[in-house]
């Protein structure tokens, strides 16, 4: 089976995403016989990133309309390209850009869609794979029966794995003009891995008593290069940015490492973090329902506990 | 404005989640079923505070069975005028966008709203779906919008971040936390959903192209570790050797 690999960037920089959906893309190309095509929309610099993941076929389509995010010229570019190379599963990421496409796709290519995939899929009998559904409580495995598949990949899910190949590049701009969604502004923390690709999370809740008191998590984050996130009465009340926020309402993640500081682990705190590879609870009150979806757990008071972590990571560190 | 929104019902959060023994569908005994709290809180109340501000009418639509007339009848009464039920088991995203194409394409709909995702599939379909099948701008997850004429401005939330765009009437829009505010019907709402229409209208057929295999519950965790909390080096030691996180 042809793939065709969607790989995002921000402002021309790759993200983990395009690696790991490449990852993906690659190993399904092998184990069903196909070649795997690598996609970028809009203009980026340099590719040379993309080589080291071993897919080598790449189209990059510069034209400036598709700087930003249009459903519309975005649906339309990738179309073309999926006819073009007969390509017969399409890999997004579970983005907010991967999601935004992935259903009008969908209704073009007449493709079965499942999205949140977590794992590579079963290609013996049929093509299926699985997801987990109901807020983190279960999860589901599906088959796609249609001749066209289109999935979106959850971050987190494959390990990256480096292939180095020669990339082979078609660039061309298709001529499109702007589309209907004019972007405006797009605000972004720098200089930090967004909460959904972050690897490690360092996450706290009201038991931080106040947003002065975020320093020893911050600290705790660095050392642990770690993201930070938060419950969602702390970033209701302002003390952490909206973007932080995890849980049902939030946003839902699944790092190797969550480390929640402070948190009680409500059900609707959970729905949003519990397929983290491994969750670590800073609580001070043993019977907090949070325990109960740790692997590892330390009962005492935070504001002791953390800095003790940190230094002790900042240690391990520094003999390795 | 003339509005549709699009709303669905799922388990309330905290319900126990089961599946039938052959594991291919979600039991549904014994569970409280809500209103999606995205397209609930979010999608309707915006559509509402719309209308409140340059007038029109907000139509609410459901695919489902007889069991969505409690879910339309909570919306009449948070005060949409009128609801719409397409008479068919919701069996996939796809099929589902397809009944509320069906329905929206020829009645001239300003905006479609919808929630983020339903909390039980967490799927994030239905409102891309759409936007194809209405040829219409789609744009997802969106924590604020205001509208001058045709023209909306909307706050998106994306990684780490927020996009902000503008984008002229019709399209369809998904909504995110803070939207709007959640509104509770009150008793005059609730008297007044009882005479509002409920149109129930019949379904296209839909040929399925995802199908389940199997639900299952992940395993147990095995039980949490505790460590001293005043031996910090022996956690970051399991986080490395036997985790292998750091
Ligand atoms: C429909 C709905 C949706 C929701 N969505 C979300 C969501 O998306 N995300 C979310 O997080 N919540 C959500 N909630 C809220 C959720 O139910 C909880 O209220 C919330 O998660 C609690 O936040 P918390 O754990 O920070 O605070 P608390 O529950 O107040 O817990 C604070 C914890 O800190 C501990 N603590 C206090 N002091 C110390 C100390 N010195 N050292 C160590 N530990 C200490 C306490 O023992 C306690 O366990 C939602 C609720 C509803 C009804
Ligand atoms: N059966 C349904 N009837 C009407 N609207 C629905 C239905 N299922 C989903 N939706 C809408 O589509 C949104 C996204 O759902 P989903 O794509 O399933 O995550 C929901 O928040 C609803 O607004």
């Amino acid at each position: 089976m042809n793939v065709l690999v969607l790989a995002e960037h921000q402002h021309g920089t790759f993200k983990k995403s395009a690696f790991e959906c490449i990852t993906y893309g690659r190993r399904v190309a092998t184990t069903t016989g196909g070649n795997a095509t690598v996609l970028v929309l809009g203009p980026v610099a340099d590719l040379s990133p993309l080589a080291a993941y071993g897919i080598a076929s790449v189209i990059h389509l510069k034209d400036d309309a598709l700087a930003t995010l249009d459903s519309q010229l975005y649906t339309d570019a990738i179309v073309s390209v999926m006819h073009r190379t007969e390509s017969g599963l399409l890999i997004l990421a579970n983005s907010s850009t991967g999601k935004q496409l992935a259903g009008g796709l969908a209704v073009r290519l007449q493709a079965g869609l499942v999205s949140g995939v977590n794992a590579l899929p079963e290609t013996g009998d049929g093509f299926s794979v699985s997801k987990t559904v109901f807020s983190g409580k279960a999860d589901v495995r599906l088959t796609i029966n249609s001749p066209v598949k289109i999935i979106t990949l959850m971050s987190n899910s494959v390990p990256l794995s480096t292939e180095p190949v020669t990339l082979q590049i078609e660039a061309e701009s298709l001529g499109v003009n702007p589309g209907r969604v004019r972007v405006k502004q797009v605000e972004r923390v720098e200089g930090t891995v967004p909460l959904p690709e972050a690897e490690r999370v360092v996450s706290a809740g009201r038991g931080m008593k106040g947003p002065e008191n975020w320093g020893i998590i911050e600290d705790l984050a660095t050392a642990l290069q770690a993201t930070t996130a938060c419950s969602r009465p702390v970033a209701d009340s302002g003390w952490r940015p909206h973007h932080e926020h995890v849980g049902q309402t939030g946003l839902a993640i699944r790092p190797n490492l969550y480390v929640a500081v402070g948190i009680s682990g409500a059900i609707q705190h959970l729905a949003g973090v519990n397929n983290s590879k491994t969750i670590v609870v800073i609580n001070k009150d043993p019977e907090a329902p949070f325990f109960k979806a740790a692997d590892y757990g330390v009962v005492g008071d935070l504001f002791e506990v953390v800095p003790k972590l940190t230094e002790a990571v900042k240690k391990f560190k520094a003999g390795h | 404005m003339k509005i549709l929104v699009c709303v669905s019902k799922t388990p309330e959060t905290t319900a126990k989640i089961a599946f039938s023994a052959d594991g291919k569908s979600f039991s549904s005994a014994g569970v409280n079923f809500i209103m999606n709290p995205y397209d609930e809180w979010y999608a309707l109340v915006r559509a509402l505070e719309v209308k409140e501000q340059v007038g029109g009418e907000v139509i609410i639509i459901s695919v489902g069975g007889t069991d969505y007339d409690t879910i339309l009848r909570k919306g009449l009464a948070i005060g949409a005028d009128k609801a719409v039920r397409v008479d068919a088991e919701p069996v996939s995203s796809g099929m589902v966008s397809a009944q509320i194409a069906d329905y929206a394409k020829d009645q001239g709909f300003d905006m479609v709203l919808l929630g983020k995702e339903t909390i039980d599939y967490n799927g994030s379909e239905v409102g891309s779906m759409l936007g194809e099948l209405l040829s219409m701008p789609f744009v997802s997850y969106a924590s604020k919008m205001d509208l001058q004429g045709n023209t909306a401005t909307i706050y998106r939330d994306i990684e780490g971040g927020e996009e902000i765009l503008e984008v002229d009437t019709p399209f369809v829009l998904s909504a995110a936390k803070g939207l709007a505010e959640q509104r509770i019907p009150n008793m005059r709402g609730i008297m007044m959903a009882k005479s509002k229409p409920l149109e129930v209208r019949p379904a296209l057929n839909y040929e399925p192209k995802v199908e389940v295999v199997a639900f299952s519950l992940p395993p147990a965790k095995s039980g949490v570790h505790l460590v001293d909390p005043d031996d910090m080096d022996e956690l970051v030691r399991l986080l490395h050797e036997e985790s292998k996180v750091i």
